[in-house]
């Protein structure tokens, strides 16, 4: 329990520190040390399968002992790119890439602080077990991570931190609405929201305000998630945020509105309301893969080109639950290599651009030559997110594909193969034109703090297609469990 | 109940008929500390600490702090009046008519209400979330659409009052704390907002949409 505290308290106190601390030096020392003692308590509480007791607001179970790790694992990623990054970044104002207008970065104390304060609220709406103190704590991911979007205080990152922070606000207080719904359903007001609470007496709850909440949820916590129609914020947000907090935002935040939706899902499923929340995530998970290939295939940005990614694989992600059985574990695991090489591929995104200076796809030629690490991570992080073999991505891809077929979605199942292949196609013409062809400009020199985080996490994400930790499938499969789905 | 119930009905007719940004800031704010008085009056008789700190922070926070700090985000931009919104003022407030006939429709159907709470408060709940939604999507102005994201707010409060539901201390002073710190957020963000030239008016914020491709049709992702 004390063990659960530090680590939500300690990166918001570190957080705190973090925006008095004048010493850059310090600062950073700070930054590194939290995000290494983070990532070590949060494997120590995944392992640790305490069961959570009746009353408890916080608590682990096994949804949360897969997203606490991964979650502080990409933020210690993260932390050791972004503190070359921000140490390479430039005081003074200077002119914009694109419109050639002056401007200045955030003050470092800012984004750092608030950089840990997203740690700690993302830490938070994991670990939390009362649906009202999750609430509260995704919408504390929102307002933590705002500032950070607007890093280079240009105005394209000011619009980008506006759309972001107004429809996510807007789209939370929808989930409220829901969450407050979810107690009506209980038919009596002044009850225990806890998770377990509800759980124990799910066969008592109201069917007709259970569903009204889900959906109040489903849509509001899945405009936060990036699920089609309401992804509108995300390609602004991922392509104007530096690329450490981009990482971040896709591969640890959107995990967090996700889980947010498993949680009022899980309560649907305990009170024998599966099947009502399963059509309408793939329904929404279909759309959002449909947009995001829509988007995909021509665009001429690879920042947006990795968001609409991100969009298409929440869809996967939305999908796969909605199948449930095998497809609750593939989408689970699913998560997980999203998120690995997501952000490795953001990184390489961010390196890319330190190098070119555009984010467009049609000026960068010969990626290979100019810059060979960035050049192969790309190539690498491509495949391994379009689910090609060896990769993780294909194993949790191919499960939520057996899923659908096993049970006789066969439209389903063809809308997702075409969609899947559709975004192989479209982002492999881009990605290749990219980093082959000849070098237009003399080899670049890589920095190692910039390069060598994605590369861990491409190392990782080999691994996860190859071999899966015995501990990890049981993990897996006990929070499969929790929402209804069977064993792979 | 009642009385507070109508007179925020009626304030947000207001808000959907005024143009001028300085009225609508105070008049969410006369909201706001409506609003706070609800739970106090509704516990009435048992005098519990928690419910007086929540209400008095809630007053505090939405009808002082937060409309002191869009006043002076509005004096700081010199921005007086919402310019040309996609819905009109004359046809708002009848549209706004429509949403409280069907936010009461939806109260009674729903049964929103429970015991000592009137039907018309659970009414003006609803209202009050529509009123917010529709001034978010039909006004141009980035202030007016943070007063309408505290309007909405203020709305999922008031049903969660509606509704006696009693959330613990801690979770309504979480839900409080983020509410203020968004819109505070959004203040800051005005402030920078303002700075930009084309963007003093806070409308039109379209830079990000998807650029049109030679030789096809832009899809207009932000439409």
């Amino acid at each position: 329990m004390s063990l659960l505290l530090i680590v939500i308290v300690l990166p918001a106190v570190s957080g705190v520190a973090a925006y008095f601390i004048r010493a850059h030096r310090v600062r950073r020392l700070v930054w590194g040390a939290t995000a290494g003692v983070h990532f070590a308590l949060s494997i120590k509480v995944s392992l640790s399968g305490v069961p959570v007791s009746a009353g408890a607001w916080i608590g682990v179970d096994p949804l949360s002992a897969l997203f606490l790790p991964l979650t502080s694992l990409l933020f210690l990623a993260a932390t050791l790119y972004g503190i070359g990054y921000v140490a390479r970044e430039p005081v003074a104002p200077r002119p914009d890439f694109e419109d050639g207008r002056l401007f200045r970065n955030e003050p470092e104390s800012v984004f750092t602080g608030c950089l840990l304060l997203f740690l700690s609220s993302m830490s938070l709406a994991i670990l939390s077990r009362h649906l009202g103190l999750q609430w509260v704590a995704i919408e504390a991911t929102t307002l933590s991570s705002a500032p950070l979007i607007y890093y280079h205080q240009n105005r394209r990152s000011l619009e980008a931190a506006w759309n972001y922070i107004i429809l996510c606000s807007v789209g939370i207080a929808v989930a409220l609405l829901g969450i407050f719904f979810l107690a009506m359903a209980t038919q009596n007001g002044s009850s225990d929201l806890t998770i377990q609470a509800l759980i124990r007496k799910a066969g008592r709850l109201d069917h007709g305000w259970l569903g009204t909440a889900f959906i109040m949820v489903l849509v509001g916590y899945g405009t936060k998630m990036g699920l089609a129609p309401l992804h509108t914020w995300l390609p602004d947000a991922h392509s104007e945020a530096p690329s450490a907090v981009s990482a971040l935002l896709s591969g640890a935040l959107l995990n967090c509105a996700f889980l947010g939706i498993l949680r009022v899902q899980q309560i649907c499923v305990a009170s024998g309301m599966a099947v009502f929340g399963q059509d309408l995530l793939i329904l929404f998970g279909i759309l959002s893969m449909g947009i995001a290939a829509v988007f995909i295939l021509r665009q001429a940005d690879f920042k947006r080109l990795l968001a609409y990614s991100s969009i298409e694989h929440m869809g996967i992600l939305s999908l796969g639950v909605g199948l449930g059985g095998i497809g609750l574990f593939g989408s689970l695991l699913h998560a997980v290599n999203h998120s690995v090489v997501k952000a490795m591929l953001f990184m390489t995104a961010g390196n890319i651009l330190a190098a070119y200076r555009t984010k467009s796809t049609t000026r960068i030629t010969g990626l290979c030559r100019t810059a060979p690490v960035s050049g192969v991570l790309w190539v690498v992080g491509f495949l391994a997110i379009t689910g090609s073999p060896p990769f993780g991505a294909f194993v949790s891809e191919f499960t939520i594909l057996r899923a659908a077929i096993g049970q006789g979605h066969w439209i389903v199942a063809t809308a997702y193969l075409l969609l899947l292949s559709v975004v192989f196609v479209g982002m492999g013409g881009i990605v290749f034109r990219m980093a082959l062809g000849s070098a237009d400009r003399p080899a670049l020199r890589e920095a190692y703090s910039a390069s060598l985080p994605p590369i861990a996490l491409a190392v990782l994400a080999l691994i996860l297609g190859l071999w899966l930790p015995s501990r990890l499938v049981e993990t897996l499969n006990q929070a499969a469990l929790l929402l209804g789905g069977g064993a792979r | 109940m009642e009385i507070i119930s109508v007179l925020v009905i009626v304030s947000c007719l207001f808000l959907l008929g005024s143009s001028r940004l300085g009225l609508t800031v105070r008049i969410v704010a006369v909201q706001g500390i409506l609003l706070g008085l609800l739970p106090i009056i509704r516990s009435s008789g048992t005098i519990r600490i928690g419910v007086w700190v929540l209400g008095l922070s809630g007053i505090l926070v939405k009808g002082v702090v937060l409309p002191w700090l869009m006043s002076v985000v509005l004096r700081h931009s010199g921005v007086r009046r919402e310019i040309e919104p996609f819905v009109g003022f004359g046809r708002s407030v009848l549209l706004g008519v429509g949403l409280l006939a069907l936010s009461v429709w939806m109260a009674a159907r729903l049964k929103l209400a429970t015991e000592p709470v009137p039907l018309i408060m659970a009414a003006m709940a609803l209202f009050l979330v529509l009123v917010g939604l529709f001034l978010m999507i039909s006004r141009r102005k980035a202030i007016t659409q943070s007063m309408a994201y505290l309007v909405m707010e203020n709305g999922v409060y008031a049903v969660g009052i509606s509704m006696s539901l009693d959330f613990p201390f801690i979770v309504e002073l979480g839900i409080l704390l983020d509410v203020f710190v968004g819109v505070f957020l959004m203040g800051n963000l005005l402030f920078h907002l303002d700075r930009e030239p084309r963007h003093a008016e806070g409308e039109g914020l379209i830079e990000l949409a998807e650029h049109p491709h030679p030789g096809t049709v832009s899809l207009g992702e932000h439409g």
